[in-house]
């Protein structure tokens, strides 16, 4: 009785709470889905780009069509490096690349939606069987009973069940309690 | 049927440079880092040798000694490729894993041509961090 109703406070809050984190975590990931590569399906033929740390140099550049400012900024490449500012530097490597290696790495808080997941199923198992044992269960045998049970452990010790090393060992026949 | 006289060995007696090892020779640290040094080193290297050069690199369980890595800067340069040569750092300092002073002492020995050919490091830039 007493699980059943931290389980149910459990899922009621924590149900809440995933609601939230799966709306923002998928509108999150929506979002970053607005570069200019296909949406649905990914032209298998052409060179692809990635972000991968195995693998720091992709097939092809992250931004392909240059507009006129990155025209003259690949350009003023050709020349020293010593000659571009810390900000040009910059806008040419994400013209190169998408994410850098620590955003790469950024942890993502998919592990708490996994461990709430988680804990809800337990949640909904939890109620199913306790659900289960209320309804579906038949009555307990009559040897579960307090009295019947306290006879069955009298038998046993008059039996002495295992009297060198097991159940009637523990029991002390002199003073007639257990050691 | 005759006994035989002969005693067969199953495993005869072999000396140590006769074992059944691969007799394949086995590159010295040296001769992998020169031949390394001279892929990068080829003049008119192209865009996509540079890149399976590097990726190729990255996938080896060690990180590349500083030698080799100014060798690719240099093809980076030769290829107006700036970017690349950032993301070569950076893949680096990621190949190092736990170990947190092999960077900086490529950085160290990388500085007189980073500060040649202009190659700011990650850290410079600010890109190190989120």
């Amino acid at each position: 009785m007493c699980m059943l109703h931290l389980t149910t406070g459990r899922v009621g809050c924590l149900l809440s709470k995933q609601v939230v984190v799966a709306l923002t975590s998928s509108g999150a990931r929506m979002s970053s889905h607005g570069h200019h590569e296909v949406s649905d399906s990914v032209d298998m033929s052409q060179p692809m780009y990635w972000d991968r740390l195995d693998t720091p140099l992709p097939d092809r550049p992250w931004k392909d069509v240059l507009d006129s400012t990155d025209k003259s900024l690949k350009q003023k490449e050709k020349g020293p490096w010593t000659a571009l500012s810390k900000e040009e530097k910059i806008a040419l490597y994400r013209l190169k690349f998408n994410h850098t290696y620590p955003e790469m790495k950024r942890p993502s808080h998919e592990w708490k939606t996994v461990i709430g997941g988680m804990f809800i199923f337990f949640g909904i198992t939890g109620l199913v069987v306790f659900w289960q044992g209320h309804y579906v269960y038949p009555p307990q045998p009559h040897t579960f009973g307090e009295e019947w049970q306290a006879k069955q452990v009298q038998r046993m010790l008059d039996m002495q069940i295992n009297p060198i090393e097991g159940f009637s060992a523990q029991w002390d026949y002199k003073n007639k309690q257990w050691k | 049927m005759q006994a035989s006289t002969e005693t067969v060995f199953l495993y005869p007696p072999t000396p140590l440079s006769a074992r059944c090892y691969s007799h394949a020779k086995v590159e010295t640290d040296e001769e992998f880092d020169a031949r390394w040094v001279t892929y990068f080193s080829k003049p008119d290297i192209d865009a996509w040798e540079l890149k399976k050069g590097m990726n190729t690199l990255i996938g080896y369980d060690l990180v590349p000694e500083p030698k080799i890595l100014d060798s690719a800067l240099r093809a980076c340069r030769r290829l107006n490729d700036l970017a690349s040569a950032i993301r070569i750092l950076e893949a680096v300092k990621d190949k190092s894993g736990p170990h947190k002073d092999i960077y900086p002492y490529l950085i160290q020995e990388l500085q007189p041509t980073l500060t040649e050919l202009g190659i700011s490091t990650p850290e410079d830039l600010g890109m190190d961090i989120l």
